[in-house]
């Protein structure tokens, strides 16, 4: 029998996100992204979660910007020459295949939201941290762009698990990715955005819910939700601020 | 070993003497004169190989590109060279697919020109991916829908052509034409030359469309984001045309160039003023259906996209100017001056109209490039600034300082240009 086909992706409150940054290093942690060499600036890192401050007045709150794992004409899908990116049947999620990338950057180009990373150094560890690496994540090359999976490897131990068990599906509880797991607030909500039960369709569909960029038509799975007009003006507008992150 | 170290040297072949390579009749400056031309261009080939060894051995991380400017001074020198090297596929049609004989003057130049941009590019293409020996993994996992695919494609089939093209140019120098082997060769390559220019021309359609495909249908970045006919943008369609309206017009910068070089007179004036006038000509649609994507584009498919289109000028340094220097002062101003007979026979005015044309189209692959990048799309991001670091521009430079040095030796060494003696006889005379 088929397995059912999902649609993962997650909410995001930014009224309760207060921009600590635990999510970046969960993630980093957990996908084994190597710590920045010297030569590296905030342009040349690596950060699949990262977090964009935006004001208005004395107002301001914190987005984390991660990949949108758009569902519609994906933008970094259709541009790879050489099929390494594709969006997979079964979950919904983007996948970066670090194994099939050329480097040609042509992805990180169609991004609207900036969320692919290049390698542009050899991933490297300080001397025994290398113990520290998950073992469930191959760590990327130099050479090839990367982004945010939603904890891929998360799922396919969740599968791993269900299958152990004798069961078709995964248990939800057993897949949650690490930035979730990470938010001492609570911030994210994560899903199956095609079970009409879960957490995570109803954070989306609450009227305070949006998401980045909605007229570029390439529906993202993933939503941010405030209480504050400005947040969703900014998030939906497009085309940059003189000052940057401010509405 | 020991019987042939008495064999007298000119018993086995005559030592190879600079002047024995050059064509019968040409008159060419002394090897030293030479030597001294390509020494500095040499130098210039050579701080860009190590430019690329750096960005081999150590990866990308040598150059200014980053997360946010992941394309830059590598990928317009790409787009740019591919516009200017059209000039081959387009002569070559213009001359054995529309039978234009005028142009068998300068045909030869025009596939040097082509090979050179077409192999100086991809190079630079191989340095510029993360995984250069990845390039490979296109042609076994190609991903139709993409237009990188298709450049890839088509432009690596071109170079195949352009050196088989080529090929028949160089077989023709005095001293490889004494073996009678490279002459049948030579004879039966140039029987498949109609041919070549004929796949050459399709080839070249598709790779000069693709390459304004490739930033057309990109959605996420509307500045260069364009609707179109079917699965291409208008911009698939407008670089095939600019290609070809400026193609011409470097062939033309570039004869010119040669000619102040050497003082000589290598093409009739008459052959000049036709491709500026086919230039011309093809420059005149190009600026009209520019401007109209232009005007489509603002009123339209960008506001469509939840992007007001005058903010994208409001990013200094690239004001409305840049749109006013691409369509009027470098598109109508040159296309207008060449079409007309009066502007176009003046010599100093033809070179300066096609130096605008290929500005023109220069600026638009800029914009496109650059420009898209550098622009923001979320409505909290900052305008980027990317300057290419010394390594960028060295192997920039390695590019050109490859392309004087083929052109340099071709002109030579081998009969380019078939109205050369006569002209110079008159003019001595």
């Amino acid at each position: 029998m088929p397995r059912k086909t999902h649609r993962y992706g997650m909410v995001i409150d930014v009224d309760r996100c207060i921009g600590c940054g635990a999510c970046m290093i969960a993630c980093a942690a957990e996908n084994n992204v190597a710590p920045a060499p010297a030569g590296a600036n905030e342009r040349k890192g690596i950060t699949p979660v990262r977090i964009e401050r935006v004001t208005s007045g004395d107002e301001a709150r914190f987005l984390p910007v991660l990949c949108m794992q758009c569902e519609h004409e994906t933008p970094c899908v259709s541009v790879c020459p050489q099929q390494a990116v594709e969006v997979d049947r079964e979950s919904g999620i983007v996948f970066q295949m670090p194994q099939r990338c050329l480097g040609c950057r042509y992805c990180m180009t169609a991004c609207p939201y900036h969320a692919r990373y290049f390698n542009w150094w050899d991933p490297s560890w300080p001397a025994g941290m290398e113990s520290t690496l998950n073992p469930g994540v191959a760590p990327r090359m130099r050479g090839v762009v990367e982004k945010c999976n939603f904890c891929h490897a998360r799922l396919q131990a969740a599968q791993d698990k269900a299958a152990g068990s004798g069961k078709q599906e995964i248990d939800a509880a057993d897949y949650v990715p690490a930035c979730v797991e990470a938010c001492p607030t609570k911030a994210i909500t994560f899903g199956d955005l095609a079970d009409a039960a879960s957490d995570v369709v109803r954070a989306s569909r609450d009227g305070r819910a949006f998401r980045l960029l909605p007229k570029l038509g390439t529906e993202p799975k993933v939503y941010y939700r405030s209480e504050l007009g400005w947040v969703r003006e900014l998030a939906e507008r497009g085309g940059g601020s003189p000052e940057g992150g401010k509405a | 070993m020991a019987d042939a170290a008495f064999v007298p040297m000119t018993a086995v072949a005559k030592p190879l003497r600079d002047r024995r390579l050059i064509t019968r009749g040409l008159d060419r400056c002394s090897l030293p004169v030479f030597s001294a031309w390509l020494a500095p261009w040499f130098v210039m080939l050579a701080v860009g190989l190590y430019a690329t060894y750096l960005a081999l051995r150590f990866g990308l991380n040598q150059t200014n590109m980053d997360n946010r400017f992941a394309f830059g001074l590598w990928i317009f020198l790409d787009l740019g060279v591919i516009a200017l090297g059209a000039g081959a596929f387009f002569s070559g049609f213009l001359l054995y697919i529309m039978k234009l004989r005028e142009l068998q003057a300068v045909i030869n130049t025009a596939v040097i020109l082509g090979f050179v941009c077409y192999s100086g590019a991809i190079a630079v293409l191989l340095v510029d991916v993360g995984q250069p020996l990845r390039a490979w993994f296109t042609f076994w996992h190609p991903n139709v829908h993409s237009m990188l695919t298709e450049v890839t494609f088509c432009i690596s089939c071109y170079l195949a052509v352009l050196t088989l093209e080529y090929l028949p140019i160089v077989l023709k120098n005095r001293r490889l034409k004494q073996n009678a082997s490279f002459l049948v060769f030579e004879w039966e390559l140039h029987r498949l030359v109609p041919l070549l220019a004929g796949i050459g021309t399709l080839l070249s359609f598709f790779h000069q469309g693709s390459l304004g495909g490739l930033y057309g249908v990109l959605r996420g970045r509307p500045f260069a984001y364009r609707a179109g006919l079917g699965i291409w943008p208008t911009t698939f369609f407008l670089f095939i045309l600019s290609a070809m309206a400026v193609g011409p017009s470097f062939l033309l910068l570039v004869l010119s160039a040669v000619e102040g070089i050497t003082g000589k007179k290598l093409v009739a004036a008459d052959v000049k003023m036709t491709l500026g006038k086919i230039s011309g000509w093809l420059l005149i649609p190009y600026v009209l259906l520019k401007s109209v994507d232009t005007l489509v584009w603002l009123h339209s498919t960008s506001r469509q996209a939840g992007f007001r289109p005058w903010e994208y000028y409001c990013w200094k340094p690239f004001g409305f100017w840049v749109l006013l220097a691409e369509i009027v002062v470098c598109g109508f101003v040159p296309a207008i001056l060449l079409i007309r007979r009066a502007t176009r026979s003046r010599p100093w005015m033809l070179v300066l109209s096609a130096a605008l044309a290929c500005t023109g189209v220069l600026l638009n692959r800029f914009v496109l490039t650059i420009q898209t990048l550098a622009l923001p799309t979320l409505a909290f991001d900052k305008f980027m600034v990317y300057y290419p670091n010394w390594q960028e521009f060295a192997v920039f430079g390695a590019v050109v300082a490859y392309a004087v040095i083929v052109y340099s030796l071709s002109y030579r060494y081998l009969p380019l240009f078939p109205q050369e003696k006569e002209l110079n006889r008159v003019s001595r005379s």
